[in-house]
């Protein structure tokens, strides 16, 4: 069954139709085009597919797109707007990656675990805030480092 | 996947009643396990109703206590100060399950009818009572990690993934529903069950039910309270077992104290006689394993291609005085 | 061979070329394909552990609108070669092990696709399987073991050193079933032009090894190589798994071929991954050291029982390792399969050396507790002087340094040897270590072109990056061959336009594409000089290492691991884990840092987390995704140090390199179970070390 939703995605407006089993990660990769959020369990398992909706991180494998009408939806493409964003230069800085397809979620994640805090994260409390993004390359050392250092730039 | 349709009423009552009427409907929460299940082909709708945005997602104080609207996502009730105040063992437990995109989604009313991650009911190819009754339990002698020890049957072995249902069993909270026939409420404790021999019924909830809000009760000593989690691995994993507990001291006595389990038992497993075997005598290790050993002399572990379950039992009876020496400040 | 490449962009701390593209998401996967009017492809997977299909009953699939096509054994073309088994889909009814695919529908969207597989009916004439690895059940000799060894080797009398040693050790060690599980699941964008237009076949494949891939799908399909062109800039990881081309691959080239001129995306979900894309064999390994009071070994041996498919073997060179880690007069190492109705086997991360290095670095362990001696000097007592496998002179070894470079980062002087005596806080404390080996290997075969290009160096080879910085450090590499500035080069690959690259394997990638980058540089400059016109191109291959007849090659390390075991229940914790590596020469320190990082990642994961529980009655692995099978998270890790020292090494090859992508994750799981050991004075033997099997010892 087919429905007609907007998402506003990256900061454009994104009519499309959908099947109602659409998920808002096959939307914005099937339909959209756009592939900055990556599949990699696509059961909520992994965080790869982590995007921003309405300013909070979120498992965009998890929520359907017809039920996701009208929200606001950042992926890590968007997040860098000419320029990186600080989080994306720390991530390439400490190398918080190797394959690099669970970074945009990770980005996303860190984005949101920055926003979330309202004061200064110890290592572990970063490290356990960001577990729900699965990195099977093990480039955690990197990835909390470059929270770190965003962190600190944003205070 | 099955096509199915969405309906987005506008009002609860509404919803509920697109629900009662259709038994092929089912309400769409936070989604996180939903979805899940559409995908994995475990729940197949015709039609789902998005009730996410029709109940509060408001925290209020109501009878010295605190309700919670169902439509309160899990990251926000963690970080409410009252909470964390009032009832640390509610936070921690959040805190302690699932990931924070995933906390940003669930929500209160959705969290504690989220269903066994048993491997076999989660897989379509494998028989599972519980998913499709009569086909019969492949955990019975299969993959018994992630089982029960108390209360299954032998229909049904499995158990329940929620920590913060754990969390609302010990603090005896209240279930308010909105269902075709109008308002009514639910202990905390009652609306789960036991697998018997309707495993695929896991709450005494009817088609059509829908949670509005949870009420945690004006409980002075859930001040002193602890949500302990033991995993697999350090972060995002359901848990072995778990234990959620709260001690009201009158010196070194033990006026009164609410405990339960996670991870044991088809539903959060009230610990009434481990309770009981407290409540008036000293704090002490051996009063703590005299109450675990009460509460688990029922306990039946099951065997498996995993080497059984048996484990948690010492597992569970040490978890337990661990917490209780850690609320009373007794030391090893 | 004259002399090492004087490094000047070598050992430069770059950060990745490709950074910005992937912490956009910009950097496009093989389902990300840019292709227009994709179609969508879904297996349907065997429900019975062996036997025969009888019939499919696809017409409720068919009749859904969107569906293109449904293929099944008794519809789908007949493939040129059926050779290789795995690679054989559709080709008949027959069902090899549970989750094999037996049919595959092609539809206009993923969720119709998925929606139609699920109305696939099948009929089967089930047979009775066998999925139970078991030592004294029906076991075979393989004639040999990954990729070339000798399955078994024997020198002088280990049963005689056993009898008469002053001390023994005799356990059997055994490690888990392991699946690869890179973030990117397999997956394969296939179109193929309509025959009018050359009938050529386009795959846009997550592969370690764009060329190999080309090679095995050209044979599987009877076309001749140009036919076929396989893309994949970036790989979401593989660690093995995207090593050879697995039944998906050509399922959708083949689906592809129904819809020609209409490109076809197939990606495998989680759950196919773990009957689909290989896996590592559990193995049992029995071990046997003998020394003399002075901790020197008189004999060391290992016996190793494994699995592999009934259609298609392969055997994992588990005991390959024990060959040339210590000295000993006596010595055994031997290889049985057994074949059984499971998935096929294939690489995963440092295949034979991983699990191999873990049974023999317990039993030293055991060894050292019973004669008292320290571990890393027990170690140091047996290192040989030249590789006891082959009579060969290393061509440089640096355990010993390693070992003691380590110890004095980590403190482990200050160690009390006792077990189980350090409770704090409520946690018991322990340390341990183990070492490492990984074989310096080279591929036979690379080509690298250089060109002049706008006063550039464009090099092209059809070489792999999975996260190991390829798209950086062979343009360190090609910088210093060609003596310019690294912002002058531009690196080209992933792609079989490119010349033909060896699969990225066997941490052998720097050293087999590096070469050819550095034959192909001095040809350039032999040919065009210092100052090149636009378009002037050479061409350059890796060629034999004549030094590898007469030196034995590897790299080593060292690792130490510090263990917390909660005393009340049993969890583990490794707060620190610091590993010292001797490979040659590093291109990239930023870089090099987070392959090592990671292999230690891994193997921490294995030690503590990982097993595929594959259920007997069934035949399949049931924890089949990522919230049951454990990989480890962010939060398991802590302290985690991967150091290096200097290595000079001219033999090995012009850059001086012996590969790091795999050294990381051998020896890990040993240092930890080791350390657990010295916390709780509980030998775990079998992996993973969970917290039932503490429990019952602890205080």
């Amino acid at each position: 069954m087919d429905a007609e939703i907007t998402l506003r995605v990256d900061g454009a407006d994104q009519p499309v139709t959908v099947d109602t089993r659409t998920t808002v990660l096959d939307a914005l990769r099937e339909r959209l085009g756009n592939t900055s959020p990556k599949k990699g369990c696509d059961h909520g398992q992994c965080g790869a597919c982590t995007v921003l909706v309405d300013g909070r991180r979120v498992l965009s494998c998890l929520m359907l797109a017809v039920a996701a009408d009208g929200a606001e939806v950042t992926t890590a493409a968007g997040l860098a707007n000419g320029d990186l964003h600080p989080v994306q230069r720390a991530f390439i800085d400490h190398d918080g990656f190797q394959c690099g397809y669970c970074t945009p979620g990770q980005i996303c994640s860190a984005v949101g675990v920055l926003e979330e805090s309202d004061g200064e994260l110890s290592r572990a409390e970063v490290a356990e805030r960001m577990s729900g993004n699965l990195c099977r390359c093990g480039a955690y050392p990197g990835i909390v480092a470059a929270v770190e250092q965003a962190a600190g730039e944003q205070r | 996947m099955k096509p199915f349709a969405y309906q987005a009423p506008t009002t609860a009552s509404d919803a509920v009643r697109q629900v009662a009427d259709d038994p092929d409907a089912v309400f769409l929460g936070g989604g996180t396990n939903l979805v899940d299940h559409l995908k994995l082909g475990v729940a197949r709708p015709g039609a789902l109703v998005d009730v996410t945005s029709l109940t509060s997602a408001e925290i209020t104080e109501r009878d010295g206590g605190l309700l919670i609207g169902a439509g309160v996502r899990n990251s926000d009730l963690a970080a409410d100060p009252r909470v964390r105040e009032r009832y640390p063992l509610v936070a921690q437990a959040l805190l302690s399950g699932a990931s924070g995109q995933l906390r940003n989604m669930a929500t209160t009313g959705g969290n504690p009818l989220q269903r066994t991650r048993c491997v076999y009911f989660q897989d379509v190819t494998t028989p599972c009572n519980k998913r499709e009754p009569g086909s019969g339990c492949s955990a019975i002698g299969g993959y018994t990690r992630y089982h029960a020890i108390l209360g299954a049957s032998e229909h049904c072995v499995a158990t329940h993934p929620s920590d913060l249902a754990v969390a609302l069993t010990a603090l005896d909270a209240t279930v308010h529903l909105l269902g075709p026939d109008g308002e009514r409420t639910v202990a905390f404790g009652q609306l789960h069950r036991l697998p018997g021999d309707r495993p695929d019924k896991d709450t005494v909830l009817d088609h059509g039910d829908l949670i509005t809000a949870i009420g945690l009760p004006d409980l002075p000593m859930a001040r002193r309270s602890t949500y302990r989690k033991v995993r697999d691995r350090a972060s995002y994993a359901f848990a072995l077992v778990s234990v959620a507990a709260a001690v009201d001291l009158d010196g070194d006595a033990i006026r009164d104290t609410r405990i339960a389990f996670g991870g044991v038992a088809h539903k959060p497993w009230c610990a009434t006689r481990a309770e009981d075997a407290l409540r008036g005598q000293t704090a002490g290790v051996d009063a703590f394993r005299a109450a675990a050993e009460a509460e688990l002399a029922d306990a039946a572990p099951l065997e498996g291609i995993d080497g059984g379950n048996a484990f948690k039992i010492p597992l569970l009876t040490r978890t337990l005085v661990a917490v209780l020496r850690e609320l009373t400040g007794v030391n090893r | 061979m004259t002399g090492l490449l004087e490094p000047k962009a070598i050992g430069t701390d770059l950060r990745r070329r490709d950074g910005a593209l992937k912490v956009t998401g910009a950097a496009r996967y093989a389902y990300e394909a840019p292709v227009d009017n994709a179609a969508y492809a879904h297996p349907v997977q065997a429900t019975i552990g062996r036997g025969r299909v009888t019939s499919v009953d696809t017409a409720a699939a068919e009749a859904l609108d969107g569906v293109i096509a449904v293929l099944t054994h008794e519809n789908a073309e007949r493939l040129a070669s059926t050779e290789d088994a795995e690679l054989a889909v559709l080709q008949s009814g027959d069902v090899a092990f549970r989750g094999q695919v037996i049919a595959l529908v092609v539809a206009e969207t993923s969720e119709t696709a998925r929606h139609a597989a699920d109305l696939v009916t099948v009929h089967y004439d089930e047979q009775e399987h066998d999925c139970v690895l078991d030592p004294d059940g029906e076991l075979y000799k393989p004639d040999k073991v990954n990729p070339a060894f000798e399955t078994d080797t024997a020198v002088g009398d280990v049963a005689g050193a056993m009898a008469s040693a002053d001390v023994t050790v005799e356990q059997t060690y055994t490690t888990a079933m392991y699946h690869n599980n890179p973030l990117e699941p397999h997956a394969t964008t296939a179109l193929w032009q309509p025959a009018g237009d050359g009938g050529d076949l386009t795959l846009w494949d997550s592969t370690q090894g764009v060329h190999p891939a080309r090679s095995t799908v050209a044979e599987v399909f009877g076309l001749a190589e140009d036919q076929v062109r396989v893309v994949c800039p970036y790989v979401g990881g593989g660690f093995g798994s995207k090593g050879t081309p697995h039944a998906h691959v050509i399922l959708a080239a083949a689906a592809a071929r129904a819809v020609p001129g209409r490109p076809v995306k197939l990606a495998l979900t989680r759950p196919q991954m773990f009957a689909l894309a290989g896996y590592r064999t559990p193995t049992i390994q029995r071990m046997q050291l003998a020394a003399n009071r002075d901790g020197v070994l008189s004999a060391i041996a290992i016996d190793v029982v494994e699995q592999t498919s009934r259609i298609k073997e392969f055997a994992e060179q588990t005991g390959v390792p024990t060959r040339t880690m210590y000295r000993a007069p006596n010595r055994r190492t031997t290889h049985r399969l057994a074949a059984l109705d499971v998935p096929v086997p294939s690489w995963m991360r440092a295949p034979g050396e991983c699990p191999g290095m873990f049974g023999p670095e317990v039993a030293m362990d055991e060894l050292a507790e019973a004669l008292g001696i320290d571990p890393v000097e027990l170690r140091i007592r047996n290192e040989p002087e030249v590789d006891p496998d082959t009579g060969h002179p290393f061509s440089s070894r640096n355990l010993v340094a390693c070992l003691r470079e380590g110890a004095a980062r980590f403190g482990w002087d200050e160690r009390d040897p006792r077990p189980g005596v350090r409770l704090r806080d409520g946690w018991l404390i322990g340390t341990g270590v183990a070492s490492s080996v990984y074989p310096v290997h080279q591929m036979p075969q690379s080509t690298a072109t250089i060109r002049c290009e706008d006063g550039r160096y464009v090099v092209e080879i059809g070489a792999a990056d999975l996260g190991t910085g390829t798209w950086t450090t062979l343009a360190q590499i090609a910088a210093d061959a060609l003596a310019v500035p690294v912002a002058d080069v531009q690196v080209c690959i992933g792609d079989t336009a490119y010349p033909m690259a060896s699969v990225a394997g066997g941490s052998s990638g720097m050293i087999t594409w590096g070469s050819a980058v550095v034959e192909a540089a001095h040809a350039f400059r032999e040919k065009f000089g210092d100052d090149p016109a636009d378009g002037d191109e050479a061409e350059g291959s890796v060629s034999e290492n004549p030094m590898a007849e007469r030196y034995a090659m590897y790299a080593f390390g060292a690792q130490f691991a510090e263990a917390h075991v909660n005393a009340d229940t049993g969890e583990i914790r490794v707060p620190r884990l610091l590993g010292v590596f001797a490979a040659g020469r590093i291109v990239n320190p930023r870089t090099a840092r987070s392959q090592f990082q990671g292999g230690m990642t891994m193997g921490l994961s294995m030690a503590l987390h990982e097993t595929s529980v594959m259920d007997p009655r069934f035949g399949h692995v049931v924890n089949h995704d990522l919230a049951e099978y454990h990989v480890a998270t962010n939060a398991d890790v802590a302290d985690l140090q991967a150091h290096w020292l200097d290595e000079h090494d001219d033999k090995v090859n012009p850059m001086g390199v012996k590969g790091i992508g795999e050294i990381g994750i051998v020896g890990t799981a040993a240092a930890v179970a080791n350390a657990v050991h010295h916390a709780t004075g509980v030998r775990v033997r079998d992996l993973p070390i969970t917290l039932d099997k503490l429990l019952p010892h602890l205080p």
